[in-house]
């Protein structure tokens, strides 16, 4: 699979990914992990509108908001909630949101599944944790096909 | 032993004090220079692999479980020669005292510790309540990542026999204690998962027959240390029915958490004989010709596992 298949904040965050050495890459995700936006007020007062992605090993909470767009078809909106003592899961988390927050439907839809081994992490974390970061990504665009539905 | 073993009244009622630490003791040494000349070195040890470097205790080497400890090809440990080298490049000696800690109530930290033993690493310790226990006390933490001179390890052959047991050694233990550290909902064979953790599963779900259910995080306090000497006699001798001088094997789904049994058992109450499978669910659960039992119910042995 090549990175012609992503999006285009995607594809460079892969490409990011692969340009580095084993330990620079934790270091990256590291850095995502860090960058994971905080959720706003009106969903952290509301947890219960979030979904926890169970397959991840640590707490792991999601949701989808769509918005106008003017170009027709609305954009997704991504929100995560990890805690901070789960850093490989808030990375993951920050990789989705950068790469895919505000795209549309189709373009989410079109993210290949097995997306997460593109990042070159498959050594240095578990296949368990790794399938975690493949099912965030199996339930945003559940939720996303879902959300779709109602605008076609 | 390198380093003074902490007096304490909880840890002096186990049978091997010197194998605990406590947050106040290693706070203490740590300030009194205790890291500098190499005598003891902290070793973090997570499920987590970034948590090391989002914060950790100043001075600790971070020692990655599933990089580090595992063989590449084998689904086995390092041999001695990677295991000399990993402890000579983190800063440890074979005299050194090394205490270990670790996230979710010191899971991999015991199990590296267990990986240690392997190796006959002579005085290696835990830190009772681990990484959130240092956290919640407000203790120090660092980013800064320790470049340890590079120490003497000698290659020392792995001895597995005294600690480790294989899936033929369980076969040939059935009638002997087992301890199934796994959820009750694993144990019953109503999932064949541990919750939460929903794709490591295994073909089939329950027990092995006999094994007494004693999920491992009984062991541990609401603050991550472990239970007094009396709880945890309670809990093995009472409940699992255990008795002084019994040769026992604890078993999970990878070995992680039933290495964190293991360590009570042999460390804080004494046992002699107690062996950690590392096989674990995993392998028994999948394998072709070995028995199980289904239920809450411990089961016998059946007459088809003495072949």
């Amino acid at each position: 699979m090549s990175t012609q298949a992503l999006p285009t904040a995607l594809a460079e965050i892969v490409d990011d990914f692969q340009a580095l050495s084993e330990p620079e890459r934790l270091q990256l995700l590291l850095e995502f992990s860090r960058g994971l936006p905080d959720l706003p007020e009106r969903l952290n007062d509301h947890p219960e509108l979030l979904e926890q992605v169970v397959e991840c090993q640590s707490p792991l909470f999601l949701t989808i908001e769509t918005e106008k767009n003017d170009g027709g078809s609305p954009a997704f909106r991504l929100f995560f909630k990890a805690p901070p003592e789960a850093p490989t899961t808030r990375g993951f988390a920050g990789v989705l949101h950068e790469g895919l927050d505000g795209l549309t439907a189709e373009e989410i839809l079109a993210v290949p599944d097995d997306m997460p081994e593109l990042l070159g992490l498959t050594r240095a974390i578990t296949p368990l944790r790794m399938r975690g970061m493949t099912a965030m990504l199996g339930r945003i665009k559940r939720k996303v096909a879902a959300a779709a539905r109602l605008y076609a | 032993m390198s380093y003074p073993v902490e007096q304490n009244e909880k840890f002096a009622a186990y049978a091997h004090p010197e194998r605990l630490v406590s947050t106040e003791w290693l706070a203490a040494a740590i300030d009194a220079g205790a890291l500098n000349d190499g005598k003891l070195v902290v070793v973090e040890s997570d499920e987590d692999v970034l948590l090391y470097e989002t914060g950790h205790i100043p001075g600790a080497v971070k020692i990655d479980w599933h990089t580090d400890l595992n063989d590449e090809v084998t689904r086995d440990y390092v041999e001695g020669e990677a295991f000399a080298a990993l402890a000579a490049a983190k800063g440890i000696s074979r005299d050194a005292t090394v205490v270990i800690y670790g996230d979710k109530s010191n899971w991999w930290a015991a199990y590296a510790l267990w990986v240690f033993s392997l190796f006959g690493h002579e005085d290696v310790r835990l830190l009772d309540g681990g990484r959130d226990k240092w956290i919640a006390e407000g203790r120090a933490l660092t980013t800064d990542i320790p470049s340890p001179a590079v120490a003497d390890y000698p290659v020392v052959e792995r001895n597995d026999a005294p600690i480790r047991a294989f899936k033929e050694d369980v076969l040939a233990h059935l009638g002997k204690p087992l301890i199934d550290v796994r959820s009750p909902e694993e144990y019953t064979g109503q999932r064949t998962h541990m919750p939460a953790y929903p794709e490591e599963g295994a073909l089939r779900g329950g027990h092995i027959p006999t094994a007494a259910s004693i999920p491992w995080a009984r062991a541990a306090a609401e603050d991550g240390t472990y239970r007094s000497r009396a709880e945890l006699e309670a809990l093995y001798l009472g409940e699992a029915g255990l008795t002084e001088g019994d040769d026992v094997v604890a078993y999970c789904r990878i070995g992680e958490r039933s290495s964190h049994t293991w360590f009570a058992l042999k460390f804080l109450l004494g046992f002699e004989t107690v062996r950690n499978y590392d096989g674990s669910w995993t392998e028994w659960g999948n394998a072709v010709r070995v028995p199980i039992a289904k239920g809450a119910e411990r089961g016998s042995v059946p007459a088809v596992a003495v072949r």
